[in-house]
């Protein structure tokens, strides 16, 4: 038996081998699988030519259709800012004028949210609410002030961040850097407390309370003002209204007396563009806590 | 077709050759291109190498698996620029052995991570992400801030990094011990020595909020603010992409 011999009841070729009488059928790879694997092969051929592909050293062949995926996407990032007519009337306005357009605040609402929930909700919360060490942007109580112009600012430069026109403020650790002994850090957290719960004076804490003031009005009012309302100017809060960051329980003020707080906001500036922050600002206030 | 196979079946030599020339051209295809890797990879004169405490961080984010469930990749597709920032560049892997792309965003991409939430963010989302961000699923990593970093071999680590091309010096290497304490001690007597020898850009900081010690939480949260801090070159890149924007 032969290369070429025919199968008598297939018609297929035989490789020719024997084995005890046994032959083999030399039955060719299936034509669908050929034709598979020309298109796709021509696929390739085509793709090469047309693509960037093969790489030549320092350099690579570009392609037929020259096309660049930095440009694609440079470009691509320059159309939606195009199609966003209404990105130029934000960037332009005041921020009266579009608070009081609607069609605008949608705009604001619709992409502030994705920014928001990127960008700032890590810490704030989703709605805005904060969390221990994160100020709620809804109550109204802030820090550096609750004006379009104070939170865009914030949000250009953050708070303690190292921003060189950042904006800086430190409570200082009154018990633990022994400015103040035990017995005062308790008399001052008195105080403070009765400040937003005026019922405190008249209950057995009175005379802690008088001993407290003391201790503020020496150590305290220079930040935080002799009526404990605060200052927007150095982000000291107001002690009066009820808000607090850290917590407002006894313990929660003794450990801020105590230990001090610093918090940190990043600065935004290099990472948000300016529009983009303008979004922001507009949808903070848009929140319910601006002023 | 069916012919050539048949003849080349019978020709072992010849069989033997035909495969290791279809099979090296892939083989060459993959290796060729990295002999020019030099000159094809971005300029970055500014790129810095990770410190010792970045690189114990990242020895954590290797150990603990992060890269499965988070890339450090910022493709050329429109909204990952405008989500993450800059698309990353070759460069900004140079001294990434291994390198921690991912292919996989359970999380999000860390790839411009660094500076953008404070450092006790990091600490109360490693400690519980559901403290922070409550409809969160990742795992907590609470043992990180009780866990004192293991810093005697440091050195050992740079000086393999520098094996594999990363140009640390022989003061580095020698300090490495005093300048993980140093990043993450502001106070203490081995900051000055980060700075030098890091660059002024470093952070050197008590990254998990306790000063007199160093712990996993500090080397993990070190590496985690360093990421994309490393060179500017990718926003220099696509400057013309930000001008873009009205």
């Amino acid at each position: 038996m032969s290369v070429g011999e025919h199968d008598p009841y297939t018609g297929q070729r035989m490789t020719g081998h024997e084995w005890n009488g046994i032959k083999e059928l030399n039955t060719p790879v299936p034509k669908a699988v050929w034709f598979f694997l020309s298109v796709t092969a021509l696929f390739a051929f085509v793709y090469w030519v047309l693509m960037p592909a093969w790489p030549l050293g320092v350099t690579y062949t570009k392609g037929l259709l020259g096309i660049d995926q930095r440009e694609i996407v440079r470009e691509s990032v320059a159309e939606a800012a195009r199609q966003r007519s209404w990105a130029q009337r934000i960037a332009q306005d005041d921020y009266a004028t579009i608070q009081a357009d609607a069609g605008l605040m949608q705009k604001v609402r619709e992409s502030g949210r994705a920014l928001f929930g990127d960008n700032c909700a890590v810490c704030h919360g989703t709605a805005g609410k904060g969390g221990p060490g994160y100020p709620n942007l809804t109550a109204g109580a802030w820090l550096w002030g609750g004006t379009p112009e104070a939170i865009a600012e914030t949000i250009r430069v953050g708070i303690n961040s190292g921003h060189p026109e950042g904006r800086i403020a430190q409570m200082l650790a009154f018990g633990r850097d022994q400015m103040l002994d035990r017995a005062a850090v308790l008399n001052v957290v008195t105080y403070v407390q009765s400040l937003s719960d005026p019922t405190l004076a008249s209950g057995p804490e009175k005379e802690a309370i008088v001993a407290g003031k003391e201790v503020y009005d020496a150590n305290c009012a220079s930040c935080h003002g002799p009526e404990g309302k605060g200052s927007t100017d150095v982000g000291a809060p107001d002690l009066t209204d009820g808000f607090w960051i850290y917590g407002g329980d006894r313990q929660s003020i003794f450990n801020t007396v105590y230990g001090g707080r610093q918090g940190h906001m990043p600065a935004w500036e290099t990472r948000l563009s300016e529009l983009d922050r303008k979004i922001l600002t507009l949808y903070v206030l848009d929140l319910g806590g601006g002023k | 077709m069916f012919g050539i196979h048949q003849k080349l079946e019978r020709n072992a030599i010849g069989f033997v050759v035909a495969i290791i020339v279809v099979s090296s051209i892939g083989g060459f295809m993959e290796i060729a291109p990295l002999f020019t890797i030099d000159e094809t990879v971005e300029e970055a004169p500014d790129m810095r190498v990770y410190t010792p405490l970045e690189l114990a961080g990242r020895n954590i984010y290797i150990r603990e698996g992060c890269y499965a469930c988070h890339s450090q990749m910022i493709r050329t597709l429109r909204d990952e620029v405008e989500r993450y920032g800059p698309y990353s560049l070759a460069v900004e892997s140079k001294y990434d052995h291994p390198m921690l792309w991912g292919s996989k965003r359970t999380g999000p991409d860390l790839a411009r991570i660094g500076g953008k939430y404070s450092d006790a963010w990091h600490v109360a989302h490693l400690i519980n992400p559901r403290d922070v961000v409550p409809e969160s699923i990742m795992p907590a990593y609470r043992w990180l801030a009780e866990t004192p970093l293991k810093v005697n071999d440091l050195s050992d680590h740079l000086a393999a990094q520098r094996v594999v091309g990363v140009p640390y010096t022989d003061e580095m290497i020698a300090n490495a011990t005093a300048d993980a304490y140093g990043q993450a001690m502001p106070d203490g007597p081995f900051a000055a020595g980060v700075t030098a020898r890091y660059g002024e850009a470093t952070n050197v900081r008590a990254f998990d909020g306790k000063p007199e010690r160093v712990s996993e939480m500090d080397a993990l949260v070190a590496y985690l603010q360093v990421l994309g801090r490393l060179t500017d070159a990718a926003h220099q890149q696509t400057a013309s992409t930000e001008g873009a924007k009205p």
